[in-house]
């Protein structure tokens, strides 16, 4: 059993070694027939970079389209891309838009688009030039002007051209009708007011008007201030003499300084701009005058304080708490300042009435006096203060102009909601 | 005669820029002028104007507190304080800086500190302006932390409906700013913060902000109205 097993053993051995020998040469004949594959491949490769690539196919179909509504120096070029690129094709990375005065040039580059990952897709390009005709980009206006799309490629040397395009013109149109929306509502509310002027004064001082807390607080306020033999302070904010909210707050101080020199009481006014301190002055000075009580004017009443924000903060906070006003009206332009006034005001006991268009300023105001004009308020207060039939008129108009923008407004979201998106777009205001 | 011309002008000049907004560039121009040139040349006379004023601005500062410290006022003391400042503040600064060819001169005969302090430091305005001037805003800056803390404060307190609706608003919105507090509401719910943002912030907020927005824009529109009509004249002194 012994032998028989050595025997077959050493059968097995030889063929044994035959498989294994076998297996090597075939793994590294196999190896090296991968390896011989891949280097020709390789070679392959190399060929076919080495190998001079073709420049890509020509974009096509300029057209050229003088730009809407403009004031006659643009132009919108059209254009189809190139096809996808072919074998041996170079890949199309952009186009670069190019303009003459001439059919045969020369050209100047004006632009460039990237091109787009679907090519039958046309891309558009807006050639917007100056109208100054010393500038490097001035577009001649009513002049005849060529366009040629280069696709350009990685490769600076390897671009296609497409055909010149027919000749257009950049004309101006004198009106902007991407503004007729708001010029109709100009028309409609210039309209409005001119008839409820009409109807105020035919009925004077008649016509209703809604009540308003914070307005109907200046005379109690005034009247406060009388009793308690302290001072009024008028703060006109940081605005500007241009600012539309200045120029309301400059309407209510004219009316609270006539109504402190009839009540015999005191006004202060720290101002922060120099051009609102010169007309501050004067309106209070008129103010008085017109209450019959010039002699009781004085100019320290009215007073410049400085043009740094938190310096002029200073000097009103310091005012206010050596002087303690029974009221505190703040009308204007406010920024940072609004609530440090406010509060200091709220700290020394003082009634306070404040207005500002400023939305970030509202929720301090709201807050720390006792009476807010919200937007819109402010420039209401003077016609109600005044009582005269022309201004009362004005704001009837803006309360008829109110509601119609709500009714609107609500038949926009409805039309929105049932899909009817133009509805809302005939309102959209373009450039 | 004296209102009349004021008007006359304030009245045209309105028209005119209302028309120009509806035209185009090229076409908004009058006798060869642009909006823009005259836009140019009115803010050319504003500045004029604005220099004469602030000559009158400070005429004024100094009328009222020499004024109140000669009546020797109980306050005087601060009256004087902001006279000197004035000055400390005025007279360097209106002195040449000893690089221009007065300054060479002037310096031969004055002591240098009167426009410069030290070397290191540059003029002595711009060392007033950066050493105290700008710490002293930023400090009045900085109370305005406390003076928000006092007024949350009063407004939240839950006394009445719309204050306690302002409360929880208020709150939820701060969780939902502070990065700690979003976290917090991310453990409760995920979905909450996003509530807040489309619910609160994008919608009660946006809504009510842009209805004031309009509001403000059409009493302004109203004014402007008034002017170019003519019935507002308090440009003039007018009440």
């Amino acid at each position: 059993m012994t032998l028989q097993s050595r025997t077959s053993r050493n059968a097995f051995w030889p063929g044994f070694r035959l498989a294994v020998y076998g297996m090597m040469f075939g793994i590294v004949f196999s190896s090296s027939a991968v390896l011989s594959q891949e280097a020709t491949a390789e070679v392959d490769n190399a060929s076919t970079m080495l190998a001079p690539m073709l420049a890509p196919a020509a974009p096509g179909n300029v057209t050229v389209e003088d730009a809407p509504n403009d004031a006659g120096h643009a132009v919108i070029v059209t254009f189809s891309q190139s096809q996808a690129p072919a074998d041996g094709q170079a890949l199309v990375l952009g186009y670069e838009i190019y303009r003459s005065l001439a059919r045969s040039g020369p050209w100047k580059k004006v632009g460039a688009v990237p091109s787009d990952v679907d090519v039958t897709a046309s891309l558009i390009y807006k050639d917007a030039g100056g109208s100054d005709k010393s500038s490097d980009d001035y577009l001649p206006t009513e002049t005849d002007l060529f366009y040629r799309v280069r696709a350009v490629t990685a490769d600076s040397t390897l671009y296609s051209d497409s055909e010149v395009s027919a000749p257009a013109q950049a004309v101006g149109q004198w009106w902007n009708s991407g503004r007729n929306p708001v010029f109709f509502f100009v028309l409609f509310f210039t309209l409005l007011t001119l008839y409820f002027l009409r109807v105020a004064k035919q009925r004077g001082d008649s016509l209703y008007i809604r009540p308003l807390a914070g307005i109907d607080a200046v005379d109690e306020a005034i009247g406060r201030a009388t009793e308690m033999g302290k001072p009024i302070l008028y703060v006109l904010g940081l605005g500007t003499a241009s600012d539309i909210a200045t120029i309301a707050s400059f309407t209510i101080l004219g009316r609270v300084a006539r109504k402190v020199a009839e009540y015999q009481t005191d006004v202060i006014v720290p101002c922060y701009d120099p051009i609102v301190f010169t007309i501050a002055q004067e309106t209070v000075r008129t103010g008085y005058m017109d209450a019959g009580r010039p002699d009781a004017y004085r100019d320290d009443q009215v007073y410049f304080v400085t043009q740094a924000q938190f310096a002029y903060v200073a000097a009103v906070n310091g005012t206010i708490l050596r002087d303690r006003p029974a009221t505190n009206i703040y009308l204007g332009k406010f920024y940072a300042e609004s609530l440090i006034l406010a509060e200091t005001g709220a700290i020394a006991g003082s009634i306070q009435i404040a207005g500002t268009d400023e939305i970030a300023q509202l929720p301090f105001f709201v807050v720390a006096c006792d009476y807010t004009l919200i937007g819109e308020e402010l420039y209401a207060a003077s016609a109600y203060l005044g009582r005269e039939p022309l201004l009362l008129g004005a704001l009837k108009a803006q309360d008829y102009a109110k509601a119609v923008i709500v009714v609107l407004a609500i038949l926009g979201v409805i039309m929105s909601g049932l899909g009817y998106e133009g509805f809302a777009k005939a309102f959209e205001a373009v450039g | 005669m004296k209102r009349t011309v004021p008007i006359i002008l304030a009245v045209s000049t309105a028209s005119i820029l209302a028309l120009v907004f509806f035209l185009n560039r090229d076409f908004a121009m009058f006798f060869g002028v642009t909006p823009d040139d005259i836009k140019q040349e009115i803010l050319i006379w504003v500045t004029i104007i604005g220099g004469f004023t602030l000559i009158l601005g400070v005429v004024s500062i100094l009328q009222v507190n020499l004024k109140s410290f000669s009546q020797k006022k109980p306050d005087r003391w601060y009256s004087l304080v902001t006279i000197i400042s004035l000055l400390v503040m005025a007279i360097p600064g209106i002195f040449p800086g000893p690089e221009t060819e007065v300054g060479k001169v002037l310096y031969t005969y004055l002591p240098s500190w009167i426009g410069v302090y030290g070397s290191q430091n540059g003029i002595i305005v711009n060392w007033l302006f950066d050493h105290l001037d700008a710490p002293m805003m930023s400090t009045m800056f900085a109370t305005l932390a406390f003076y928000i803390a006092s007024a949350a404060y009063r407004a939240f307190r839950a006394r009445t409906l719309e204050a306690t609706l302002l409360l929880v608003a208020a709150v939820l919105v701060m969780f939902w700013r502070v990065p700690m507090g979003e976290a917090v509401l991310n453990m409760v719910s995920p979905e909450i913060p996003e509530w807040i943002n489309m619910i609160l912030m994008r919608g009660v907020n946006a809504s009510v902000q842009r209805g004031i927005i309009i509001g403000a824009a059409l009493g302004a529109a109203s004014m402007s109205l008034r002017i170019i009509l003519g019935i507002e004249r308090i440009y003039l002194g007018k009440t």
